[in-house]
Protein backbone atom coordinates (compact mmCIF):
# COMPACT_ATOMS: atom_id res chain seq x y z
CA UNK A 1 0.00 0.00 0.00
CA UNK A 2 3.09 2.57 0.96
CA UNK A 3 4.69 1.77 -1.73
CA UNK A 4 1.66 2.22 -4.35
CA UNK A 5 0.98 5.54 -2.84
CA UNK A 6 4.91 6.12 -3.43
CA UNK A 7 4.70 6.08 -6.49
CA UNK A 8 0.88 7.32 -7.21
CA UNK A 9 2.89 11.02 -7.67
CA UNK A 10 5.37 10.01 -10.45
CA UNK A 11 2.47 7.72 -11.81
CA UNK A 12 0.29 11.02 -12.02
CA UNK A 13 3.13 12.79 -13.53
CA UNK A 14 3.78 10.72 -16.26
CA UNK A 15 -0.44 11.14 -17.16
CA UNK A 16 0.32 14.63 -17.50
CA UNK A 17 3.09 14.10 -19.59
CA UNK A 18 1.65 11.94 -21.60
CA UNK A 19 -1.65 14.12 -21.95
CA UNK A 20 0.70 17.10 -22.72
CA UNK A 21 2.53 15.14 -25.57
CA UNK A 22 -0.95 14.42 -27.21
CA UNK A 23 -2.82 17.14 -27.03
CA UNK A 24 0.00 19.60 -27.42
CA UNK A 25 -0.71 23.35 -26.71
CA UNK A 26 -0.32 25.71 -24.11
CA UNK A 27 -0.26 23.22 -21.93
CA UNK A 28 3.78 22.19 -23.32
CA UNK A 29 4.44 25.70 -22.74
CA UNK A 30 3.37 25.50 -19.20
CA UNK A 31 5.45 22.17 -18.59
CA UNK A 32 8.15 23.93 -20.30
CA UNK A 33 8.45 26.75 -18.13
CA UNK A 34 7.62 24.00 -15.26
CA UNK A 35 10.97 21.98 -16.07
CA UNK A 36 13.35 25.27 -16.76
CA UNK A 37 12.65 26.84 -13.49
CA UNK A 38 12.78 23.39 -12.01
CA UNK A 39 16.27 23.33 -12.97
CA UNK A 40 17.04 26.51 -12.16
CA UNK A 41 15.92 25.55 -8.22
CA UNK A 42 17.65 22.32 -8.01
CA UNK A 43 20.46 24.54 -8.31
CA UNK A 44 19.56 26.89 -5.84
CA UNK A 45 18.61 23.84 -3.58
CA UNK A 46 22.48 23.03 -3.72
CA UNK A 47 23.21 26.29 -2.14
CA UNK A 48 20.41 26.90 -0.26
CA UNK A 49 18.72 23.22 0.58
CA UNK A 50 22.32 21.14 0.89
CA UNK A 51 24.32 23.62 2.43
CA UNK A 52 21.57 25.93 4.46
CA UNK A 53 22.93 29.53 2.93
CA UNK A 54 21.21 32.25 1.77
CA UNK A 55 21.19 33.65 -1.88
CA UNK A 56 18.92 36.05 -3.89
CA UNK A 57 21.06 36.78 -7.12
CA UNK A 58 20.43 33.54 -8.36
CA UNK A 59 18.83 35.20 -11.54
CA UNK A 60 22.17 36.78 -12.02
CA UNK A 61 23.64 33.77 -13.14
CA UNK A 62 20.59 32.66 -15.09
CA UNK A 63 20.90 36.19 -17.27
CA UNK A 64 24.48 35.21 -17.84
CA UNK A 65 23.59 32.14 -19.34
CA UNK A 66 20.60 33.64 -21.20
CA UNK A 67 22.38 36.52 -22.21
CA UNK A 68 25.65 34.32 -23.83
CA UNK A 69 23.27 32.38 -25.89
CA UNK A 70 21.02 34.75 -27.27
CA UNK A 71 24.06 37.35 -28.10
CA UNK A 72 26.24 34.54 -29.81
CA UNK A 73 23.32 33.00 -31.37
CA UNK A 74 22.02 35.94 -32.95
CA UNK A 75 24.34 38.55 -33.03
CA UNK A 76 27.72 36.04 -33.71
CA UNK A 77 25.64 32.84 -35.42
CA UNK A 78 27.52 30.69 -33.25
CA UNK A 79 25.98 27.37 -32.77
CA UNK A 80 23.84 26.68 -29.76
CA UNK A 81 25.89 23.79 -28.26
CA UNK A 82 29.14 26.02 -28.55
CA UNK A 83 27.15 29.47 -26.83
CA UNK A 84 25.74 27.54 -24.22
CA UNK A 85 29.15 26.11 -22.25
CA UNK A 86 29.70 29.46 -22.75
CA UNK A 87 27.35 30.64 -20.80
CA UNK A 88 27.67 28.07 -17.87
CA UNK A 89 31.16 28.71 -17.74
CA UNK A 90 31.15 32.51 -17.89
CA UNK A 91 28.54 32.23 -14.97
CA UNK A 92 30.35 29.85 -12.90
CA UNK A 93 33.77 31.86 -13.37
CA UNK A 94 31.61 34.99 -12.41
CA UNK A 95 30.29 32.66 -9.19
CA UNK A 96 34.30 32.06 -8.12
CA UNK A 97 35.27 35.48 -8.44
CA UNK A 98 32.02 37.08 -6.81
CA UNK A 99 31.67 34.21 -4.03
CA UNK A 100 35.34 34.06 -2.28
CA UNK A 101 35.08 37.63 -0.86
CA UNK A 102 31.01 37.00 -0.70
CA UNK A 103 30.93 33.82 0.88
CA UNK A 104 32.69 35.20 3.85
CA UNK A 105 29.24 37.39 5.32
CA UNK A 106 26.60 35.08 6.70
CA UNK A 107 22.65 35.35 6.96
CA UNK A 108 21.10 38.46 6.39
CA UNK A 109 24.69 39.94 4.92
CA UNK A 110 25.47 37.08 2.74
CA UNK A 111 21.25 37.68 1.29
CA UNK A 112 22.01 41.32 0.70
CA UNK A 113 25.46 41.06 -0.90
CA UNK A 114 23.89 38.27 -3.16
CA UNK A 115 20.44 40.45 -4.01
CA UNK A 116 22.68 43.24 -4.93
CA UNK A 117 24.53 41.00 -7.72
CA UNK A 118 21.83 40.00 -9.35
CA UNK A 119 20.13 43.85 -9.34
CA UNK A 120 23.63 44.80 -11.06
CA UNK A 121 23.17 42.34 -13.50
CA UNK A 122 20.18 43.27 -14.64
CA UNK A 123 21.05 46.92 -14.75
CA UNK A 124 23.63 46.46 -16.33
CA UNK A 125 21.46 43.85 -19.20
CA UNK A 126 19.24 47.41 -19.57
CA UNK A 127 22.35 49.57 -19.65
CA UNK A 128 24.73 48.25 -22.13
CA UNK A 129 22.19 47.84 -25.44
CA UNK A 130 24.93 47.89 -27.53
CA UNK A 131 24.90 44.63 -26.73
CA UNK A 132 22.14 43.11 -25.06
CA UNK A 133 19.18 45.66 -26.87
CA UNK A 134 18.36 47.11 -23.25
CA UNK A 135 14.92 46.41 -22.29
CA UNK A 136 13.63 45.91 -25.59
CA UNK A 137 15.42 42.75 -25.60
CA UNK A 138 16.79 39.96 -27.97
CA UNK A 139 14.29 38.44 -30.13
CA UNK A 140 14.83 35.18 -32.64
CA UNK A 141 17.21 33.30 -30.64
CA UNK A 142 17.13 29.74 -32.43
CA UNK A 143 16.16 26.93 -30.63
CA UNK A 144 17.18 24.13 -29.12
CA UNK A 145 19.58 22.22 -31.99
CA UNK A 146 22.93 20.82 -32.78
CA UNK A 147 25.16 20.77 -36.56
CA UNK A 148 22.60 23.06 -38.33
CA UNK A 149 19.71 21.07 -36.99
CA UNK A 150 16.59 22.25 -35.01
CA UNK A 151 14.45 20.68 -32.98
CA UNK A 152 11.12 20.91 -34.90
CA UNK A 153 8.43 21.97 -32.52
CA UNK A 154 7.51 22.89 -29.12
CA UNK A 155 7.13 18.92 -28.20
CA UNK A 156 10.40 18.31 -29.21
CA UNK A 157 11.87 21.28 -26.97
CA UNK A 158 9.36 20.02 -24.34
CA UNK A 159 11.15 16.86 -24.61
CA UNK A 160 14.75 18.25 -24.44
CA UNK A 161 13.84 20.16 -21.55
CA UNK A 162 12.64 17.36 -19.88
CA UNK A 163 16.20 15.63 -20.60
CA UNK A 164 18.02 18.06 -19.58
CA UNK A 165 15.72 18.21 -16.26
CA UNK A 166 16.04 14.47 -15.82
CA UNK A 167 20.11 15.00 -16.01
CA UNK A 168 20.28 18.05 -13.47
CA UNK A 169 18.03 16.53 -10.62
CA UNK A 170 19.93 12.92 -11.51
CA UNK A 171 23.28 14.72 -10.53
CA UNK A 172 21.87 16.41 -7.58
CA UNK A 173 21.00 13.21 -6.39
CA UNK A 174 24.25 11.94 -6.63
CA UNK A 175 25.77 14.35 -5.40
CA UNK A 176 23.50 14.67 -2.06
CA UNK A 177 24.63 11.24 -1.01
CA UNK A 178 28.20 11.77 -1.76
CA UNK A 179 31.11 13.07 0.02
CA UNK A 180 30.54 16.35 -1.41
CA UNK A 181 26.77 16.47 -0.12
CA UNK A 182 27.31 14.76 3.19
CA UNK A 183 30.01 17.97 3.87
CA UNK A 184 27.43 20.08 2.59
CA UNK A 185 24.86 18.90 5.08
CA UNK A 186 27.53 19.30 7.77
CA UNK A 187 28.02 22.89 7.11
CA UNK A 188 24.26 23.71 6.95
CA UNK A 189 23.80 21.70 10.44
CA UNK A 190 26.21 23.77 11.70
CA UNK A 191 29.95 25.53 10.20
CA UNK A 192 31.66 25.45 13.52
CA UNK A 193 31.21 21.69 14.04
CA UNK A 194 31.87 21.01 10.22
CA UNK A 195 34.43 23.22 10.79
CA UNK A 196 36.18 21.02 14.24
CA UNK A 197 35.92 17.75 12.00
CA UNK A 198 38.52 19.07 9.36
CA UNK A 199 35.83 19.51 6.57
CA UNK A 200 37.02 23.27 4.33
CA UNK A 201 33.76 25.16 4.85
CA UNK A 202 34.57 27.97 2.93
CA UNK A 203 35.62 25.73 -0.40
CA UNK A 204 32.90 23.73 0.14
CA UNK A 205 30.67 26.77 0.14
CA UNK A 206 31.95 28.49 -2.59
CA UNK A 207 32.11 24.98 -4.75
CA UNK A 208 28.29 24.97 -3.90
CA UNK A 209 27.52 28.57 -4.88
CA UNK A 210 29.63 28.06 -7.85
CA UNK A 211 27.73 24.95 -8.86
CA UNK A 212 24.06 26.82 -8.40
CA UNK A 213 25.20 29.80 -10.64
CA UNK A 214 26.07 26.65 -13.11
CA UNK A 215 22.47 25.27 -13.01
CA UNK A 216 20.88 28.44 -13.29
CA UNK A 217 23.42 29.75 -16.09
CA UNK A 218 22.21 26.80 -17.76
CA UNK A 219 18.20 27.41 -16.85
CA UNK A 220 18.68 30.68 -17.95
CA UNK A 221 20.44 29.72 -21.43
CA UNK A 222 17.52 26.96 -21.92
CA UNK A 223 14.96 29.68 -21.48
CA UNK A 224 16.58 31.93 -24.35
CA UNK A 225 16.33 28.85 -26.73
CA UNK A 226 13.17 27.60 -25.56
CA UNK A 227 11.16 30.96 -25.49
CA UNK A 228 13.33 32.95 -28.19
CA UNK A 229 13.72 35.81 -26.50
CA UNK A 230 15.45 37.63 -23.40
CA UNK A 231 14.88 40.72 -21.97
CA UNK A 232 16.06 42.13 -18.74
CA UNK A 233 12.43 41.71 -17.28
CA UNK A 234 12.93 37.78 -17.49
CA UNK A 235 15.46 37.99 -15.06
CA UNK A 236 14.37 40.32 -12.63
CA UNK A 237 13.61 39.76 -8.70
CA UNK A 238 10.06 38.18 -9.49
CA UNK A 239 12.49 34.69 -10.53
CA UNK A 240 13.92 34.61 -7.45
CA UNK A 241 10.72 34.95 -5.45
CA UNK A 242 9.08 32.22 -7.88
CA UNK A 243 12.03 30.24 -7.66
CA UNK A 244 12.08 30.59 -3.51
CA UNK A 245 8.36 29.70 -3.33
CA UNK A 246 8.80 26.70 -5.72
CA UNK A 247 11.84 25.37 -3.65
CA UNK A 248 9.76 25.72 0.00
CA UNK A 249 6.87 24.28 -1.75
CA UNK A 250 8.26 21.18 -2.76
CA UNK A 251 10.70 20.50 -0.05
CA UNK A 252 13.59 22.81 0.22
CA UNK A 253 17.00 20.09 1.13
CA UNK A 254 15.14 17.57 -0.90
CA UNK A 255 15.90 15.82 -4.22
CA UNK A 256 12.68 15.88 -5.69
CA UNK A 257 11.90 19.59 -3.91
CA UNK A 258 12.32 21.61 -6.40
CA UNK A 259 10.89 19.50 -9.38
CA UNK A 260 7.55 19.11 -7.57
CA UNK A 261 7.88 22.89 -6.36
CA UNK A 262 7.99 24.31 -9.84
CA UNK A 263 5.30 21.49 -10.87
CA UNK A 264 3.04 22.62 -8.78
CA UNK A 265 3.95 26.49 -8.80
CA UNK A 266 3.89 26.67 -12.74
CA UNK A 267 -0.11 25.04 -12.69
CA UNK A 268 -1.27 26.36 -9.64
CA UNK A 269 -2.38 29.75 -11.80
CA UNK A 270 -3.69 27.65 -14.75
CA UNK A 271 -5.81 25.46 -12.24
CA UNK A 272 -7.19 28.68 -11.14
CA UNK A 273 -7.85 30.58 -14.26
CA UNK A 274 -11.60 29.82 -13.97
CA UNK A 275 -12.08 32.21 -10.83
CA UNK A 276 -11.17 34.92 -13.36
CA UNK A 277 -10.94 38.18 -10.98
CA UNK A 278 -10.05 35.86 -8.05
CA UNK A 279 -7.35 34.09 -9.65
CA UNK A 280 -4.57 35.88 -7.69
CA UNK A 281 -6.72 35.71 -4.58
CA UNK A 282 -7.25 31.76 -5.06
CA UNK A 283 -3.60 31.28 -5.75
CA UNK A 284 -2.35 33.13 -2.34
CA UNK A 285 -4.60 31.25 -0.60
CA UNK A 286 -3.25 27.46 -2.14
CA UNK A 287 0.24 28.67 -0.93
CA UNK A 288 -0.69 29.17 2.41
CA UNK A 289 -2.71 26.48 3.06
CA UNK A 290 0.41 24.47 1.35
CA UNK A 291 2.54 26.09 3.30
CA UNK A 292 0.81 25.42 6.58
CA UNK A 293 -0.16 22.02 6.42
CA UNK A 294 3.45 20.96 4.65
CA UNK A 295 5.56 23.79 6.57
CA UNK A 296 8.74 21.28 5.06
CA UNK A 297 7.12 21.24 1.30
CA UNK A 298 4.92 18.94 0.06
CA UNK A 299 7.94 15.90 -0.36
CA UNK A 300 7.53 15.83 3.32
CA UNK A 301 4.05 14.89 3.12
CA UNK A 302 5.36 10.84 2.12
CA UNK A 303 7.79 11.07 5.19
CA UNK A 304 5.04 12.67 7.61
CA UNK A 305 2.82 9.86 6.79
CA UNK A 306 5.53 7.10 7.15
CA UNK A 307 6.33 8.31 10.14
CA UNK A 308 2.92 8.75 11.78
CA UNK A 309 2.40 4.98 10.40
CA UNK A 310 5.63 3.88 12.07
CA UNK A 311 5.34 5.55 15.35
CA UNK A 312 1.72 4.40 16.08
CA UNK A 313 3.25 0.74 15.01
CA UNK A 314 6.08 0.56 17.32
CA UNK A 315 6.08 2.84 20.34
CA UNK A 316 9.36 4.63 21.17
CA UNK A 317 11.95 3.24 23.13
CA UNK A 318 13.60 4.56 26.19
CA UNK A 319 17.01 5.04 25.90
CA UNK A 320 18.52 2.64 28.03
CA UNK A 321 22.51 2.30 29.39
CA UNK A 322 24.85 1.96 27.30
CA UNK A 323 27.36 -0.69 27.44
CA UNK A 324 30.90 0.08 28.12
CA UNK A 325 33.43 -1.54 26.50
CA UNK A 326 37.33 -0.28 25.38
CA UNK A 327 37.41 1.85 22.69
CA UNK B 1 55.28 14.02 32.20
CA UNK B 2 55.94 14.78 28.63
CA UNK B 3 53.52 17.51 27.53
CA UNK B 4 50.69 16.82 24.99
CA UNK B 5 48.78 19.98 25.22
CA UNK B 6 50.67 23.47 25.69
CA UNK B 7 48.77 26.82 25.78
CA UNK B 8 50.61 29.89 26.49
CA UNK B 9 49.39 33.42 26.82
CA UNK B 10 45.73 32.24 25.05
CA UNK B 11 43.31 35.11 25.00
CA UNK B 12 40.49 35.87 23.24
CA UNK B 13 38.07 38.95 22.51
CA UNK B 14 34.40 39.29 21.41
CA UNK B 15 34.61 42.29 19.69
CA UNK B 16 35.76 44.95 22.47
CA UNK B 17 35.41 42.57 25.31
CA UNK B 18 37.65 40.21 26.28
CA UNK B 19 36.08 36.86 26.97
CA UNK B 20 39.34 35.18 27.81
CA UNK B 21 42.51 36.70 29.52
CA UNK B 22 46.11 35.40 28.32
CA UNK B 23 45.82 31.84 29.52
CA UNK B 24 48.22 29.16 30.28
CA UNK B 25 47.61 25.41 30.47
CA UNK B 26 49.04 21.92 29.74
CA UNK B 27 47.75 18.00 29.37
CA UNK B 28 49.87 15.35 29.62
CA UNK B 29 50.22 12.43 27.61
CA UNK B 30 47.56 10.56 28.59
CA UNK B 31 46.25 12.87 31.03
CA UNK B 32 42.30 13.64 31.81
CA UNK B 33 42.48 17.73 33.05
CA UNK B 34 39.46 19.34 33.79
CA UNK B 35 38.58 22.75 33.28
CA UNK B 36 35.76 24.05 35.83
CA UNK B 37 34.20 27.31 36.51
CA UNK B 38 30.66 28.79 36.30
CA UNK B 39 28.74 30.39 33.43
CA UNK B 40 30.60 32.89 31.50
CA UNK B 41 33.72 32.19 32.83
CA UNK B 42 35.23 31.49 29.17
CA UNK B 43 35.47 27.87 29.73
CA UNK B 44 34.18 27.29 26.10
CA UNK B 45 35.96 30.08 24.52
CA UNK B 46 39.36 28.46 25.85
CA UNK B 47 38.47 25.45 23.99
CA UNK B 48 37.00 27.24 20.93
CA UNK B 49 40.31 29.25 20.37
CA UNK B 50 42.14 26.17 21.25
CA UNK B 51 40.81 24.72 18.32
CA UNK B 52 41.15 27.62 15.96
CA UNK B 53 36.62 28.34 16.01
CA UNK B 54 37.10 31.59 17.77
CA UNK B 55 40.31 33.68 16.84
CA UNK B 56 42.80 34.69 19.55
CA UNK B 57 46.17 35.97 19.79
CA UNK B 58 48.95 33.59 21.84
CA UNK B 59 50.34 30.04 21.52
CA UNK B 60 49.09 26.38 21.72
CA UNK B 61 51.41 23.56 21.01
CA UNK B 62 50.30 20.18 20.45
CA UNK B 63 52.90 17.37 20.65
CA UNK B 64 55.75 19.97 20.42
CA UNK B 65 54.66 21.87 17.07
CA UNK B 66 52.75 25.07 17.15
CA UNK B 67 49.12 24.82 16.11
CA UNK B 68 47.67 27.21 13.66
CA UNK B 69 45.54 29.81 14.98
CA UNK B 70 42.47 30.57 12.97
CA UNK B 71 42.43 27.42 11.56
CA UNK B 72 40.16 25.09 12.85
CA UNK B 73 40.50 22.26 9.65
CA UNK B 74 44.37 22.42 9.85
CA UNK B 75 44.04 21.82 13.89
CA UNK B 76 41.59 18.87 13.57
CA UNK B 77 43.69 17.30 10.97
CA UNK B 78 46.24 17.08 13.98
CA UNK B 79 44.10 14.92 15.66
CA UNK B 80 43.03 18.01 18.21
CA UNK B 81 39.13 16.59 18.20
CA UNK B 82 36.28 19.40 19.79
CA UNK B 83 32.99 18.13 21.14
CA UNK B 84 31.25 21.22 20.88
CA UNK B 85 29.05 22.57 23.35
CA UNK B 86 25.25 21.96 22.39
CA UNK B 87 26.52 18.67 20.95
CA UNK B 88 26.99 20.20 16.82
CA UNK B 89 25.51 16.98 15.84
CA UNK B 90 23.78 16.88 12.19
CA UNK B 91 19.99 16.90 13.38
CA UNK B 92 18.35 15.49 9.61
CA UNK B 93 21.51 13.38 9.02
CA UNK B 94 21.03 9.68 10.23
CA UNK B 95 23.75 7.97 12.78
CA UNK B 96 25.31 6.50 10.58
CA UNK B 97 26.01 9.61 7.83
CA UNK B 98 26.99 11.73 11.23
CA UNK B 99 29.49 8.70 12.39
CA UNK B 100 30.90 9.01 8.67
CA UNK B 101 31.52 12.45 8.23
CA UNK B 102 33.58 11.68 11.92
CA UNK B 103 36.06 10.58 9.71
CA UNK B 104 35.68 12.83 6.92
CA UNK B 105 39.69 13.66 6.97
CA UNK B 106 39.79 9.60 6.43
CA UNK B 107 38.58 10.43 2.96
CA UNK B 108 37.82 7.00 0.74
CA UNK B 109 39.81 4.89 3.85
CA UNK B 110 37.03 2.24 3.87
CA UNK B 111 39.15 -0.57 6.18
CA UNK B 112 40.14 2.37 8.47
CA UNK B 113 36.74 3.96 8.76
CA UNK B 114 35.03 0.36 9.52
CA UNK B 115 37.08 -0.42 12.14
CA UNK B 116 36.74 2.99 13.64
CA UNK B 117 33.15 2.36 13.43
CA UNK B 118 33.29 -0.93 15.33
CA UNK B 119 35.34 0.87 18.08
CA UNK B 120 32.61 3.27 18.68
CA UNK B 121 29.77 0.84 18.30
CA UNK B 122 31.57 -0.77 20.92
CA UNK B 123 31.74 2.05 23.18
CA UNK B 124 28.13 3.05 22.30
CA UNK B 125 26.26 -0.20 21.01
CA UNK B 126 23.13 1.99 21.81
CA UNK B 127 24.32 3.98 18.14
CA UNK B 128 24.61 0.93 16.39
CA UNK B 129 20.80 -0.09 17.11
CA UNK B 130 20.08 3.21 15.51
CA UNK B 131 22.52 3.76 12.88
CA UNK B 132 19.36 4.90 10.16
CA UNK B 133 17.57 7.08 12.86
CA UNK B 134 17.80 10.51 11.80
CA UNK B 135 20.25 11.90 14.82
CA UNK B 136 17.67 14.64 15.29
CA UNK B 137 15.31 12.43 16.54
CA UNK B 138 17.85 10.58 19.27
CA UNK B 139 17.38 11.44 23.11
CA UNK B 140 19.22 14.08 24.73
CA UNK B 141 21.80 11.11 25.79
CA UNK B 142 21.98 9.35 22.95
CA UNK B 143 22.99 12.48 21.58
CA UNK B 144 25.73 13.11 22.96
CA UNK B 145 26.98 9.53 22.93
CA UNK B 146 26.91 9.95 19.10
CA UNK B 147 29.01 13.54 19.36
CA UNK B 148 31.68 11.53 21.46
CA UNK B 149 31.91 8.68 18.89
CA UNK B 150 31.86 11.21 15.84
CA UNK B 151 34.58 12.89 17.38
CA UNK B 152 36.22 9.62 17.75
CA UNK B 153 35.36 8.78 14.47
CA UNK B 154 38.30 11.18 13.66
CA UNK B 155 40.79 9.14 15.57
CA UNK B 156 41.61 11.90 18.07
CA UNK B 157 45.01 12.05 20.19
CA UNK B 158 43.52 14.57 21.98
CA UNK B 159 39.84 15.52 23.10
CA UNK B 160 38.62 18.18 24.17
CA UNK B 161 34.72 18.47 25.14
CA UNK B 162 32.64 21.37 26.46
CA UNK B 163 29.99 20.32 28.96
CA UNK B 164 29.33 17.10 27.81
CA UNK B 165 26.52 16.46 30.42
CA UNK B 166 24.57 19.52 29.74
CA UNK B 167 21.11 18.57 29.93
CA UNK B 168 21.63 15.16 30.77
CA UNK B 169 20.02 13.11 33.99
CA UNK B 170 22.50 12.74 36.83
CA UNK B 171 23.01 9.02 35.94
CA UNK B 172 23.35 9.45 32.39
CA UNK B 173 25.84 12.35 33.00
CA UNK B 174 27.63 10.09 35.18
CA UNK B 175 27.50 7.09 32.37
CA UNK B 176 28.94 10.05 29.57
CA UNK B 177 32.04 10.93 31.98
CA UNK B 178 32.70 7.71 33.07
CA UNK B 179 33.07 6.16 29.27
CA UNK B 180 35.47 9.41 29.23
CA UNK B 181 37.40 7.88 31.70
CA UNK B 182 37.21 4.43 30.26
CA UNK B 183 39.03 6.39 26.89
CA UNK B 184 41.04 8.29 29.36
CA UNK B 185 42.63 4.80 31.04
CA UNK B 186 43.36 3.51 27.09
CA UNK B 187 45.52 6.66 27.20
CA UNK B 188 43.53 8.97 25.28
CA UNK B 189 44.81 12.70 26.72
CA UNK B 190 41.21 14.64 27.80
CA UNK B 191 40.26 18.06 28.44
CA UNK B 192 37.04 18.34 29.85
CA UNK B 193 35.10 21.65 30.59
CA UNK B 194 32.20 20.83 33.23
CA UNK B 195 29.95 22.86 35.56
CA UNK B 196 29.31 19.47 37.09
CA UNK B 197 32.88 20.02 39.33
CA UNK B 198 31.86 17.08 41.61
CA UNK B 199 31.93 14.43 38.35
CA UNK B 200 34.53 15.78 36.74
CA UNK B 201 36.64 15.97 39.61
CA UNK B 202 36.58 11.75 40.18
CA UNK B 203 38.33 11.43 36.71
CA UNK B 204 40.40 14.61 36.08
CA UNK B 205 44.16 13.91 37.70
CA UNK B 206 44.05 17.93 38.10
CA UNK B 207 41.38 20.51 37.28
CA UNK B 208 41.96 24.44 36.56
CA UNK B 209 39.35 26.69 37.52
CA UNK B 210 38.17 29.73 35.37
CA UNK B 211 36.73 33.10 36.65
CA UNK B 212 35.66 36.11 34.81
CA UNK B 213 38.16 34.94 31.50
CA UNK B 214 41.02 33.80 33.60
CA UNK B 215 42.62 30.62 35.57
CA UNK B 216 42.34 31.78 38.71
CA UNK B 217 43.90 28.44 40.23
CA UNK B 218 44.99 24.90 39.30
CA UNK B 219 44.15 22.24 42.06
CA UNK B 220 44.40 18.38 42.37
CA UNK B 221 40.97 16.55 43.32
CA UNK B 222 41.56 16.11 47.01
CA UNK B 223 41.66 20.09 46.98
CA UNK B 224 38.11 20.31 46.66
CA UNK B 225 36.33 18.79 49.35
CA UNK B 226 33.26 20.71 48.64
CA UNK B 227 31.45 23.23 46.59
CA UNK B 228 32.34 25.34 49.19
CA UNK B 229 36.23 25.29 48.17
CA UNK B 230 35.03 26.08 44.70
CA UNK B 231 32.93 29.12 45.68
CA UNK B 232 35.79 30.55 47.49
CA UNK B 233 38.52 30.15 44.55
CA UNK B 234 35.91 32.05 42.51
CA UNK B 235 35.18 34.65 44.77
CA UNK B 236 38.79 35.17 45.89
CA UNK B 237 39.21 35.94 42.18
CA UNK B 238 36.17 38.68 41.90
Amino acid sequence: MRRALAWLPWLAGALLLAYTFVAGGYLVTVLGFAALYAIFVTGLNFFMGYTGQVSFGQNAFAAIGGYTSAVLTVTHGWPVFAAMPLGIAAAALLALVIGYPTLRLRGHYLAMATLALGMIVQEIAVQWDRVTMGYTGIAAIPPLGAFGWELPNERAQLAALLAALALAVWVSGRLKHSRLGHALAAIAGSEDAARALGIDVARYKLLAFVIAAAYAAFAGSMFAHFVGFVSPEVFGLHMVVLGFTMLYVGGIGTVYGPLIGALIISLLPETFRSFKDYQDLAYGVALIVILIYAPKGLTSLARLWAQRRTATAAPAVEAAPHKKASA
Amino acid sequence: MEALLAVHGLSARYGNVEALHPTDLAVARGELVAVLGPNGAGKSTLLRAIVGLTPGAGRVHFEGAELPRDDARAVAMRGVILVPEGRGIFGPMSVRENLDLGAYLLGSRRGEIAARLQRVFALFPRLKDRQTQLAGSLSGGEQQMLAIGRALMAGPRLLLLDEPSLGLAPRLATEILETLGDLNRHGMGILLVEQRAPLALKLAKRAYLLALGRVVAEVTPDQIASPHDLARYYFAAA
